[in-house]
């Protein structure tokens, strides 16, 4: 691929660029840049880091270090960094990609929703595709070109609401995995061999949820249950549920937000039953961060958000492939 | 034969689900926030033509089909059968019209065509996009009669019957879609 076919791509990924930095300064937010090269690069099972020699792995996400900048009293930080996903490749997908992720401390999940809806604002205009984005035909819910209007506010839906909604399944997030497998089998999901409480609920979010959300306009989901915690708290209110969102727009999953977990021993009880999950199912152990776990006592309440900066470009300029908005993909470098 | 993962899934994969042979028509990978890759697939069966989509767990295993293709040729009608020649190893098979259905319309003696086994057995046929008929037997034409959408019906040695604009005679060769047996050009002169 010649680069000079990437032009347009290229230059509305630096007018993109451009408006954010500048939205983020205005907003207040202290730019940060946090190592790529880390001994402990995340213990989520999923994710698969790339080695970076000396015992150290190329970031997933900087999430660990900004959170110790929070801890040590920046309340307000952004980065827009590179990340390295192992082996994820795809038209959403490439294993060097970029991020943006932000923190509010003192914020709730819904202050951050709002700077996502900012956010996509901003982007927009700066490509001039306000308040109406393209969404290709290969993004599209039924195969033909469709519009998305980008202007605030977004849809809001719970992970409860979506799954009754476009599953017809009333979900609670204590239920045993027999019993997801029976609900997911009364809507109709093929389950083939999931076993485990994740694979049987993406199997049906992605059959029957994912395809209809941001459709129109963008979709927050918000409440996902707790065996989906990742690294978010829960709700006091609904102990079943945690605090964490994802948008999804046009086709693209685009941010995923934590209130953020600051408890230190429910923190370090996760990562050890993750790293059990990451050896039973032969992946690659890492370190515990004893320093991120040691930071979090002091981490005031906190709400923090990742979202695809490639995604970003893609969504406000209707590309279908996230090459479209890169000067060279991974098989191109 | 070895069962398939995620990471072999490609364009033309040929798989079996729920008993029937399918082959991959489109894929994407994809990850939920959170969770494991996925590959969402689009799969043709290849006995009913009909397309599915489905969500594979990277992990999950697919079982191939036993699914050949061979060029042949289809030599004449037997009865209620074809009879075709696999064009390398002059092998002959018999398929039952029930399987050729509403293709026979437009597979004139002689055509080489696509046949496709299953299990060894011939399930079904595909023909080329175009081919080209002489006329048999229509209304004369009338020469400089070059009005556009209004035709008449046309014979060709198929039996088949196409409509075809009004200067077409009997004698001239025409070019036929035959994924919608449409009149496309007129290619000879009677």
């Amino acid at each position: 691929m010649n680069p000079a076919s990437r032009k347009a791509g290229i230059e509305a990924r630096a007018e993109v660029r451009r408006a954010v930095r500048s939205w983020f300064e205005g907003q207040g937010f202290l730019e940060v840049e946090t190592p790529a090269r880390v001994p402990s690069p995340g213990q989520e099972v999923h994710l698969e880091a790339i080695p970076a020699g000396g015992e150290r792995y190329l970031i997933t996400s900087p999430e660990y270090h900004m959170k110790r900048l929070v801890a040590a009293g920046l309340p307000r930080i952004v980065q827009i960094c590179r990340c390295w996903r192992a082996g994820e490749r795809g038209s959403h997908h490439e294993p060097e990609f970029t991020m943006i992720e932000w923190y509010r401390a003192g914020a709730g999940l819904d202050e951050i929703a709002c700077d996502c809806e900012a956010l996509i604002e901003v982007a927009a205009r700066a490509v001039g595709h306000w308040p109406v984005v393209d969404v290709p035909a290969g993004r599209a819910r039924e195969g033909k070109p469709e519009k998305l209007a980008v202007e605030a506010p977004f849809e809001r839906l719970t992970v409860r609401e979506a799954l009754s909604r476009f599953a017809g399944i009333g979900l609670r997030g204590d239920e045993s995995v027999d019993e997801l497998c029976g609900s997911a089998a009364r809507a109709g999901c093929k389950l083939g061999t999931a076993v485990t409480w994740d694979d049987v609920f993406f199997q049906i979010f992605l059959d029957r949820v994912e395809p209809c959300l941001g459709r129109g306009r963008p979709t927050f989901v918000f409440d996902w249950p707790l065996p989906l915690a990742a690294l978010a708290r829960r709700k006091p209110d609904d102990p079943l549920t945690v605090e964490r969102f994802e948008l999804y727009a046009g086709g693209l999953e685009l941010a995923n937000a934590f209130g953020e977990l600051c408890d230190p021993d429910e923190q370090r009880a996760r990562f050890v039953v993750e790293a059990e999950l990451r050896r039973q199912r032969g992946r690659a152990v890492y370190p515990i961060d004893e320093k991120l776990l040691a930071a979090l006592a002091d981490m005031p309440p906190t709400c923090g958000v990742a979202m695809g900066f490639d995604r970003l470009v893609m969504l406000v300029t209707g590309a279908e492939s996230i090459r479209e908005v890169m000067a060279f993909a991974d098989d191109e470098a | 034969m070895p069962s398939y993962d995620t990471s072999d899934i490609r364009k033309g994969l040929k798989v079996m689900m729920d008993g029937a042979p399918y082959a991959v028509v489109e894929f994407q990978f994809i990850k939920p926030g959170k969770g494991a890759a996925f590959t969402r697939t689009k799969f043709k069966n290849l006995l009913s033509g009909a397309v599915i989509e489905r969500n594979i767990r990277s992990g999950e295993k697919l079982e191939p089909a036993n699914v050949e293709t061979k060029q042949m040729q289809y030599l004449y009608k037997e009865g209620d059968s074809f009879v075709f020649m696999d064009t390398s190893t002059y092998d002959q098979v018999q398929i039952p019209s029930e399987t050729i259905g509403e293709d026979a319309l437009f597979m004139p003696e002689q055509i080489v065509v696509e046949v496709l086994f299953f299990n060894e057995r011939a399930v079904g046929v595909t023909l080329p996009n175009f081919i080209e008929q002489k006329i048999l037997e229509t209304e004369p034409g009338f020469r400089g009669d070059t009005a556009t959408g209004v035709t008449k019906p046309a014979k060709i040695s198929t039996g088949a019957t196409i409509a075809v604009p009004l200067f077409i005679n009997a004698g001239d060769t025409i070019k036929i879609d035959t994924r919608s047996g449409e009149y496309l050009e007129r290619v000879g002169r009677a």
